[in-house]
């Protein structure tokens, strides 16, 4: 997918206008929270886990070969096979040559970020296949053409009326007069609509949230079962997921599992729990008789070692999203690209080049509360922090931005000339000041557009107690 | 008697003086001497979020420079203050002079109602201030160095004042440094929801610890014509009330 990342400033200005897109994130944003909060709350060891949780990815991290390796074997010896992808393009024809010999049509895909990084839909209908999303909010993006905005609710900018009008625009077999006017209703043709494409379905395809190393096991969690259907059904089952999903054992995982559902959707567990482990034995009453893993590093392996390391603990649960007060103003697609959030505001500058996404790191205020939600707790902001470095070091830094710092630089580093500065400056927005406020001001217009600059007092507080001090 | 040197912060040096009169107040009825440093300028904040670690760093020394010496050293900042306290270290490599000396200026270095609580221990504050006051969190002071009941506990010392709470008091205010003339559009949005909380809390008076985020909130209520009072909680916790709030130019009636 093609990264508009630097239109950042353009999309976010459209999504503020956008009074759809306003009233739903108004509406569901502080949901999360709310629910968080409550998880939190009813579990006095959160905390604690969260620290285990950390201490697990990190652990993984330091010896990814060793436990990649290990999963490997597992998968291998359980039946299944293991394909190491180590870009999108890669991933893309790894699973374009499985559905070519599977000679598949239909292909149903449960939930994953990963497909969306590789842009698996597009290459499938490409080779002329038709992929289907089950999970509800990714089918109504796709359905719309879109992306997710929300690495866990990609539909949370859709409002009910709009979905309505799509089902009724798409679903051109159904009765025109039903009542579409409550969202069971919507849900409930969702699901009658999607059941078919499960029994007709040569492959499904699925992302994971864990690997465990120790059983060979994929984990992933749904709250629709649709990942279910679309796994046991078809008679291949390709997973498509990334290197960092790793655990060392089932323990660890649930481990993580626990700080992932409170911190996501405030659930103690999500509705449905999957362990996938090779394919179908012979006692096994259903399951896919082909079991394929999609190893993608795409870049990943570069950040091992650096200091952005600790993004790889990501366990894609979306809560710096929903405590994000630029995302909760702007929404995802303003991002331009994959993951959006504070999390995608730091995997994506090392996914495709800091110079494509130097936006994403500067749209922050550093208010920390990311990091403070953050069930593996990687340091945001910090790391945003870094991305500027880098932008810094290479110069990539707007030159605007770059002089202003200078020159102010050079003042701070030589107080007697900044003195005399900032004395003019304390009397010059003093001056300019009428009942106290300042309503406009060349070169400050970023401010002044929308708000007045409190004046000055007239002097530096400096110089004031100086000449008190005589 | 215990040595404060009071870094009044650029911010506060520049655009309201009267902030670090009332610090400097406080400390002083506390039972400390304060001093202001000669040589300092700025923390080197904008360059240290900006991705300039070399200025940031040449700053830092300076500044470490300037505060040598003294038992604390007390801003009316949790954001300078989270800057030297929790950043400091980080701009130096473990082991250097630098990072030693950046580690003990750390030790010593405290946000304006942390000091007065946890260090000066006040108890008491002879000040009055008629105001019903909703205080805002500002973000580094909140989550960099857990300052959230300290404020509250000294305003409900003053005579006159009546706390209010607003729901979101932890969100940002939009302010952040450099992005609030880099998004100007995202932060205004921001600071809108703040306003609108502001206003439902009922309060006439928001106070803050961080000029940045009183000037943000400030300049969108006066804006917005809305006649609340923004305050800097120095000057309330000194019962200065005859200076005129920010963006007004008349004292608090009293």
């Amino acid at each position: 997918m093609q990264p508009e990342t630097a239109r950042f400033k353009e999309l976010s200005r459209a999504a503020l206008a956008n009074d759809q897109l306003q009233r739903s994130m108004v509406a569901t944003g502080p949901q999360f929270v709310l629910k968080r909060a409550k998880a939190r709350a009813a579990l006095p060891e959160f905390d604690d886990l969260r620290n285990a949780a950390r201490d697990i990815k990190n652990h993984v991290l330091a010896h990814l070969d060793v436990y990649l390796e290990k999963f490997e074997a597992r998968v291998q010896a359980a039946g299944g096979h293991v394909h190491w992808a180590e870009t999108a393009e890669e991933a893309r024809a790894i699973i374009l040559n499985i559905c070519a010999a599977k000679k598949a049509r239909l292909i149903t895909k449960g939930k994953s970020m990963v497909s969306e990084e590789v842009g698996l839909n597009e290459a499938l209908e490409g080779a002329g296949h038709t992929p289907v999303e089950t999970d509800l909010g990714e089918y109504l993006i796709q359905i719309r053409n879109e992306r997710p905005s929300h690495i866990i609710a990609p539909a949370v900018h859709l409002r009910r009326e709009q979905i309505e009008a799509d089902f009724r625009r798409v679903h051109t077999d159904l009765d025109p007069a039903r009542d579409l006017s409550h969202i069971p209703a919507l849900v409930e043709e969702a699901r009658r609509v999607l059941r078919q494409n499960y029994l007709d379905a040569d492959v499904g395809i699925t992302g994971a949230n864990f690997l465990v190393a120790g059983t060979g096991s994929a984990i992933i969690v749904t709250n629709e079962g649709n990942g279910d259907l679309t796994r046991l059904m078809p008679e291949t089952h390709i997973v498509i997921t990334s290197i960092e999903k790793i655990v060392p054992t089932l323990e660890d995982a649930s481990t993580l599992l626990r700080v992932l559902a409170r911190s996501a959707t405030g659930q103690d567990i999500s509705t449905y729990t999957t362990l996938m482990t090779g394919p179908r034995r012979a006692a096994d009453p259903d399951g896919p008789e082909e079991f394929h893993i999609v190893l993608l590093d795409n870049g990943r392996s570069q950040v091992l070692g650096t200091e952005f390391q600790d993004m790889l603990r990501c366990i894609r649960c979306g809560a710096c999203l929903n405590h994000c007060p630029v995302y909760q103003a702007v929404g995802g697609h303003a991002y331009g690209w994959v993951y959006p959030g504070p999390i995608g505001s730091v995997v994506t500058p090392a996914l495709i080049g800091i110079e494509n996404a130097a936006n994403l790191p500067n749209a922050s205020t550093f208010c920390g509360r990311c990091e403070d939600v953050c069930p593996v707790r990687i340091p945001l902001p910090r790391l945003l922090r870094h991305w500027r470095e880098r932008e810094f070091e290479q110069h990539l830094t707007p030159r605007t931005v770059r002089s202003g710092l200078g020159a102010w630089a050079f003042l701070a580093k030589r107080p007697k000339l900044y003195g005399l500065a900032m004395r003019l400056a304390a009397r010059f927005l003093n001056w300019r000041g009428r009942a106290g406020r300042i309503a406009s001001l060349p070169l400050a217009r970023g401010w002044t557009r929308t708000r007045d600059l409190p004046a000055a007092q007239g002097k530096t507080f400096t110089e004031l107690w100086r000449e008190r001090q005589k | 008697m215990p040595r404060v040197a009071l870094f009044p912060t650029c911010l506060v040096d520049v655009m309201r003086p009267s902030v670090g009169f009332a610090a400097a107040r406080l400390i002083e009825q506390a039972g400390f001497a304060v001093t202001v440093p000669e040589g300092l300028t700025c923390c080197g904040q904008p360059a240290f979020n900006s991705g300039d670690r070399k200025t940031a760093r040449a700053l830092a020394r300076r500044t470490m420079t300037a505060l040598a010496g003294f038992d604390f050293v007390v801003l009316p900042s949790g954001s300078c203050a989270g800057m030297m306290v929790k950043h400091y270290p980080e701009l130096f490599e473990a082991g250097s002079a630098d990072h030693t000396a950046a580690l003990a200026l750390a030790a010593r270095t405290h946000e304006l109602t942390a000091f007065l609580v946890h260090i000066a221990r006040v108890n008491n504050l002879a000040s009055e201030f008629p105001a019903r006051a909703t205080y805002h969190d500002s973000c580094a002071g909140l989550r960099e160095l857990g300052i959230k009941s300290e404020p509250r506990q000294l305003l409900k010392k003053v005579a006159g004042v009546t706390l209010m709470e607003m729901e979101d008091a932890e969100v940002c205010c939009g302010f952040g440094g450099t992005f609030c003339v880099k998004y100007p559009e995202i932060s205004t949005r921001m600071t809108d929801k703040k306003v609108e909380r502001i206003i439902a809390s009922g309060a006439d008076t928001v106070v803050a610890g961080d000029l940045g985020c009183l000037m943000t909130m400030a300049g969108r209520l006066k804006r917005l014509g809305s006649d609340i009072r923004v305050r800097h909680v120095a000057e309330v916790l000194a019962g200065d009330y005859a200076t005129p709030p920010l963006a007004e130019d008349d004292g608090d009636a009293a």
